[in-house]
C-alpha cells in the first residue's frame, strides 16, 4: 500500500485490493495455499499455542495513567512538572500545546503568540517522533475510559443484548473540516466545548464539571449503540495526529511470513481497516508498515499469537 | 461490523459488474443506504448539539469578570485554549474555570469576586504570564479590538510595592470598575463604623495584609477591623488612588462619606470581597469601561 493509498484509507474510503504484488510476496500466498481442513488444522495448532498476553496494554495503560497523573499531581501537591491541562501545558517550563486546540485556537483568534508557535512545534516534532495517533491511546484519558465501555459493548452483543452500528469513517473527516471551518468563522474553538478530552483532562485536574455528563452520554452511546463511535467517527483530534503519524517512522509492521490470517487482530483493533492488510492474499509485500490511522496500541501485537505484528522504527535496522 | 472485511463504500449498479468484481446484492446496498444516512444524521447532531454552546454565549445577562490581562470578551473566548494554567499559579486561587453550562466559554477562566478577588498578591501577574496563547496579554497586539474607557492612564501603583524600585503593575487595561451601586446600604454612607470579622466566620477568602506577612495571603476571617467609620474598600484595595473616602458637609453642618472609585481602579474586585454589608454596596462591574 502506497503513502497516499493509506492517507486516502484514513480520510475514510475504504481499503482497496493492492494491484502489484511484489514476486516474494506472491510465492508466500502460494505456499499458502491449501484445502480447508489443513487450514482448520493449522488454526488449531496456532490457538493452541497462544499465549494470553497484555504486555502492551499493561505498558500502555500504565504510562497513560501516570502522564495523566502528572497533570494532576503537579497542581494538587504543586510539584509543577506538568502544569496545565492536556489541551496546553508546560513541562518543567517547557510550552506544550496540543496540536487539535493549537489550530482551533489559531482559526479562530487568527493572531499567533511566540509561545504558542513553539509549543506547538514543539509537539508537533514529539508526536513525529513517536507516532502520531500514539497520543490517543497512550496519553488521551478518554480512550481509556472508552476502552473499558467497548469490552461491556462487546460483552452485551455476545449476549444478543445490543448490536454494533457502523458509521461511515468519512463522517470524521467531514467533522474535521466542519470543526475547522466553525471555528475560522464564528470565531469560537467550537470544538473544544464538546471535546472528551479536554472535559475529562481539565475534570481530573480542577474537579468534577457538568460536563462529564456529556462524557458519560457519549460512553453510554458507545455502549449501547455503536462501538467506539467517538473514536471512530468524529474525534478530529485523532485525524490531526492520524496526519502526523503520517510522517511517523514510529509504527506497528506486518510479517506475511508469520501470519495465520485467523483476524483476532482486527476484532481487537480500534481501526481495523489500517488491518486490512492481514486479510489472506492482500499483503503486497513481505513487510508492511500500518497505515497512520494506526494508534500504535500494541493491542494487536498482544493478540498475534506468532508474532506477525511488530513496533518497528523505520530505518533502525539499516542503522544498526 | 468491523472485524468483517470492508465492504466498498460506494454503491454499485445491479447487474454491472464493477472492475471485475461482483455486482453488489440488494441487501448490501440497502445496508450501505442505511449507514449513509445513520451517519448523516450523527453528522447533523454532534454539529448542532456543539452549536447549542452559542445559546449561553450570546444569552449571558451577567458577563463575567475576567483574570487581568484579559482581552475583549470574543477575543477572549477565541484566543483561549482552556488548560488551566493561569488558575494554577494564582496565590489566592481567584480565578476559576467555567463549566458548560457556559456554552463556549467551558474552561474558561473567570473571577468571581465576591467569593475571592483577585488581590494582586503574586505581584507581577503571573497569570498573564502563565498564558500560553495571549489571550492575557500584558501588550494586547494593536489589531485587536480596544474600547474607550478601558485603557488605563497611567500604570496602576501596587500599594503592596510602593516603597520597591518597580513598584506599579504591568497592566495597561482594567478589567471592569467598581461601583456603589447600593449607596443607602454602604455603612460609610450612613456614617457608621465597623468591628469584627468582615463576611463572618464562615468566610474562605483570602488577601494580603502587607502589615502582617508580605508574602503570604491571610484568611480574610483571621483578620477582624475595628473601624469608626467604615472604609474597608479604600483601605484594602491593593491599587494606589483607586478609592477614595469622599467628605462632604450637609447642610445641617453634618459631615458625610462616601466612597469614591476613581480612573486607576483596575477592577480586580476586592472592595466587592471585603464589604461587611450583605450583599455588597460596592461591586465591580466586569468590562465596564471608565466613565468619568
Amino acid at each position: 500500500m502506497s503513502g497516499l493509498e493509506r492517507l486516502r484509507v484514513m480520510f475514510g474510503a475504504a481499503p482497496r485490493k493492492p494491484l502489484v504484488i511484489t514476486p516474494e510476496a506472491r510465492q508466500v500466498h502460494g505456499l499458502k495455499r491449501m484445502t480447508k481442513a489443513e487450514f482448520e488444522a493449522m488454526k488449531e495448532h496456532a490457538r493452541a499455542h497462544k499465549l494470553v498476553n497484555h504486555q502492551w496494554r499493561n505498558r500502555r495503560w500504565l504510562v497513560l495513567i501516570v502522564v495523566n497523573l502528572l497533570f494532576t499531581l503537579s497542581f494538587w501537591l504543586d510539584i509543577q512538572m506538568l502544569e496545565g491541562a492536556l489541551t496546553a501545558s508546560r513541562f518543567v517550563g517547557f510550552h506544550l500545546i496540543d496540536l487539535n486546540s493549537a489550530l482551533q485556537v489559531m482559526l479562530a483568534h487568527k493572531h499567533i503568540i511566540v509561545n504558542l508557535f513553539i509549543g506547538t512545534a514543539t509537539v508537533f516534532v514529539l508526536w513525529v517522533l513517536l507516532g502520531g495517533r500514539s497520543f490517543c491511546s497512550w496519553v488521551c484519558p478518554y480512550h481509556l475510559l472508552a476502552e473499558w465501555f467497548e469490552w461491556l459493548h462487546l460483552q452485551l452483543v455476545a449476549r444478543k443484548r445490543v448490536s454494533d452500528h457502523e458509521f461511515h469513517r468519512g463522517t470524521r473527516t467531514v467533522f474535521w473540516i466542519a470543526f475547522s471551518l466553525l471555528a475560522l468563522i464564528s470565531g469560537y474553538t467550537i470544538f473544544e466545548t464538546i471535546s472528551p478530552t479536554g472535559i475529562l483532562s481539565r475534570a481530573l485536574i480542577y474537579g468534577p464539571s457538568l460536563a462529564l455528563a456529556w462524557v458519560l452520554l457519549l460512553l453510554v452511546f458507545e455502549l449501547v449503540y455503536s462501538r467506539r463511535a467517538w473514536c471512530r467517527y468524529v474525534c478530529p483530534i485523532g485525524l490531526t495526529y492520524g496526519m502526523v503519524g503520517a510522517l511517523s517512522p514510529l509504527r506497528v509492521e506486518y510479517r506475511l511470513e508469520q501470519c495465520f490470517h485467523e483476524g483476532d487482530c482486527r476484532k481487537v483493533c480500534l481501526v481495523p481497516h489500517v488491518l486490512d492488510v492481514v486479510i489472506k492474499g492482500r499483503a503486497a509485500a513481505l513487510k508492511t508498515p500500518l497505515g497512520p490511522d494506526c494508534t500504535r496500541c500494541g493491542l494487536c501485537i498482544d493478540v498475534c499469537p506468532s508474532g506477525a505484528l511488530v513496533f518497528d522504527v523505520k530505518g533502525l535496522q539499516k542503522l544498526l | 461490523m468491523n472485524d468483517r472485511p470492508q465492504q466498498p463504500a460506494a454503491p454499485v449498479t445491479p447487474g454491472a459488474p464493477a472492475g471485475g468484481g461482483r455486482a453488489q446484492a440488494p441487501v448490501r446496498q440497502q445496508s450501505a443506504r442505511r449507514r449513509f444516512i445513520r451517519s448523516a444524521v450523527m453528522v447533523g447532531s454532534v454539529l448542532s448539539l456543539a452549536m447549542l454552546g452559542y445559546l449561553p454565549v450570546a444569552g449571558a445577562r451577567k458577563p463575567r469578570l475576567r483574570p487581568p490581562g484579559a482581552l475583549e470578551e470574543h477575543d477572549f473566548l477565541s484566543s483561549c485554549i482552556k488548560c488551566g494554567q493561569c488558575v494554577q499559579v494564582c496565590p489566592v486561587t481567584a480565578i476559576k474555570l467555567d463549566d458548560i453550562d457556559r456554552g463556549f466559554g467551558v474552561g474558561v477562566p473567570y473571577i468571581d469576586a465576591r467569593r475571592q478577588a483577585c488581590d494582586f498578591s503574586c505581584d507581577a501577574v503571573q497569570c498573564i504570564l502563565a498564558c500560553p496563547t495571549g489571550s492575557l496579554t500584558y501588550r494586547k497586539p494593536a489589531s485587536l479590538k480596544t474600547r474607550a474607557g478601558m485603557p488605563l492612564a497611567e500604570p496602576p501603583l501596587l500599594k503592596a510595592k510602593e516603597n520597591d524600585p518597580e513598584p506599579t503593575l504591568n497592566l495597561a487595561e482594567r478589567i471592569g470598575i467598581a461601583r456603589l451601586t447600593r449607596p443607602d446600604a454602604c455603612l460609610a454612607v450612613q456614617g457608621q463604623g465597623f468591628r469584627g470579622q468582615t463576611r463572618g466566620p464562615g468566610y474562605h477568602g483570602r488577601l494580603r495584609y502587607v502589615t502582617v506577612d508580605r508574602w503570604r495571603p491571610l484568611p480574610v476571617r483571621e483578620h477582624p477591623y475595628d473601624r469608626d467609620l467604615c472604609n474597608l474598600c479604600v483601605t484594602e484595595c491593593p491599587i494606589g488612588d483607586a478609592i477614595t473616602m469622599a467628605e462632604s458637609v450637609d447642610s445641617d453642618g453634618r459631615k458625610r462619606y462616601r466612597p469614591q472609585v476613581r480612573a486607576q481602579c483596575v477592577g480586580c474586585g476586592v472592595c466587592e470581597m471585603i464589604c461587611p454589608v450583605e450583599p455588597a454596596a460596592i461591586v465591580v462591574a466586569p468590562r465596564e469601561p471608565w466613565a468619568a
